[in-house]
């Protein structure tokens, strides 16, 4: 499978085996990632141009980084660097790819990752894109259901915010190559577009959709919890009335299936209680760690490495 | 009722005629061909003109001038079914009908004011065209323009 200095834009420029390959490197390299060192990476420098607020993507990736024997250039604070001069992302892109190896960007304008790959003569990677894209994300939200469940025959309820959330979007796609049963849940005003769903039943998910979130808890393998933002409601009281028909509670999962896991991209803010964090189900610190495996197999492979 | 009577509008001794436009659509074609008010050649436009396969049509002409690939490509964004007539010395020396690109760089506006595209950086707009109804796509961020379009070209 060719990779190298490839481009990583958005979850639709990965067939299935694709994905399976970075799965299946990720999973050699997590005994690393759990604090083995390695110089599979020395020599090696991934810059991390974030021009808005991250911590786990941007952690864990330097994690990945520093694991494997890497180094990483960090651009630090906005107002520390020539972007308030005006600099444009595409001289910057220009100049950084010069002092790397690859760069993982985060940029508030959609398509800016696909920009940069233009302009760029190392591979970029898309740590998030506006509203866009988010492939990374997505990559370790597979990899936690892979490891911790199964991604053959899934039942997985996806949760909270369906209309504008990027990570649904990404990761229900990835998950319609894999024939996966989907059931969406959110309140009316925040329910997936249409032309979304339609494009998974075209590749093959079952999806149906819901706006009560008990009525579907004790029949499914994964639920995926996502934050619904207050900007989102005009109102401050329906915001509210919200947020407390889409939270889990420990009381919740009375009834569920005993191998059922529970994910969050985190941060959270109401949608899982602190109760649940001690139960069986729980998963959203694992899928946390997982960015690392990820992010070293996606590494390796873009610079080119053999592992 | 003689052919003559029927003539709304003079033959034209070289130019373009662009027929079959979708109706409603000539005042864009002629903002696509830059005819404003200080145009200096004859230029003729009929609209819902009766049309046995269209049910109405939009009609230009527009003399001494020949169309250059970029507006035959915005035409056929918002008149795909349009047709050109080459005129030359009275003679149709060409006809054909435009064609939709399958992609269209620097003429038309994303409508996500969030897209890299309509920002300050060096990037030219691009989108994917796709046919029956016409859909644009924009490949940075993969808003589609199915509606206006004409509202939306550079």
């Amino acid at each position: 499978m060719r990779f190298e200095r490839r481009h990583i834009i958005s979850m639709k420029d990965f067939t299935r085996d694709e994905m399976d390959y970075i799965l299946d490197r990720a999973t050699k390299l997590e005994p690393l990632a759990r604090g083995g060192r390695s110089d599979l990476l020395a020599g090696k420098i991934l810059a991390l141009l974030f021009y808005e607020p991250s911590t786990r993507t941007r952690m864990s990736f330097e994690t990945a980084m520093l694991r494997l024997g890497g180094g990483v250039l960090n651009l630090g604070s906005k107002e520390a660097t020539s972007i308030v001069k005006g600099e444009t992302l595409a001289d910057m892109i220009r100049v950084v790819s010069t002092y790397s190896d690859a760069i993982v960007q985060r940029h508030p304008s959609e398509g800016s990752a696909l920009m940069a790959a233009e302009f760029s003569s190392v591979p970029i990677i898309n740590g998030g894109d506006g509203a866009g894209h988010h492939p990374t994300q997505t990559l370790l939200d597979l990899y936690t259901i892979r490891k911790e469940s199964h991604l053959d025959n899934l039942d997985i309820a996806i949760v909270g915010d369906l209309k504008y959330g990027r990570t649904v979007h990404s990761l229900t796609y990835a998950l319609s190559l894999y024939g996966a049963n989907i059931t969406l849940v959110s309140p009316p005003q925040l329910k997936m577009p249409d032309q979304i769903k339609a494009d998974l039943k075209a590749r093959g998910a079952r999806v149906r959709e819901t706006e009560n979130l008990e009525e579907i808890l004790d029949n499914i393998d994964v639920l995926y919890m996502t934050r619904i933002q207050k900007e989102r409601f005009p109102d401050p009281t329906e915001y509210k009335k919200m947020a407390g028909a889409y939270k889990i509670t420990i009381e919740h999962l009375e009834n569920v299936r005993d191998s059922m896991i529970i994910m969050h991209p985190l941060p959270r803010v109401y949608e899982i209680d602190s109760s649940v964090d001690t139960s069986s189900h729980a998963r959203y610190f694992e899928q946390s760690f997982y960015g690392v495996p990820i992010r070293m197999a996606l590494l390796t492979i873009v610079m080119g490495v053999e592992v | 009722m003689s052919a003559e009577k029927e003539l709304r509008v003079r033959p034209i001794r070289d130019g373009t005629v662009i027929d079959r436009i979708l109706a409603g659509q000539a005042m864009n074609v002629l903002k696509i061909l830059g005819v404003k008010g200080a145009y200096s050649d004859v230029v003729t436009m009929a609209m819902n003109v009766p049309s046995k396969e269209l049910g109405q049509k939009d009609i230009v002409k527009i003399e001494n001038r020949e169309l250059e690939e970029k507006e035959l490509d915005k035409i056929s964004l918002i008149s795909p079914g349009a047709t050109i007539n080459i005129i030359r010395d009275f003679e149709v020396a060409d006809k054909y009908q435009v064609e939709l690109p399958e992609m269209v760089e620097g003429m038309v506006k994303c409508i996500n004011p969030n897209c890299i595209s309509n920002t300050k950086e060096p990037v030219i707009s691009k989108f994917e065209v796709k046919k029956d109804p016409v859909q644009l796509r924009c490949i940075y961020c993969e808003n589609i323009i199915m509606e206006n379009i004409a509202e939306h070209l550079l």
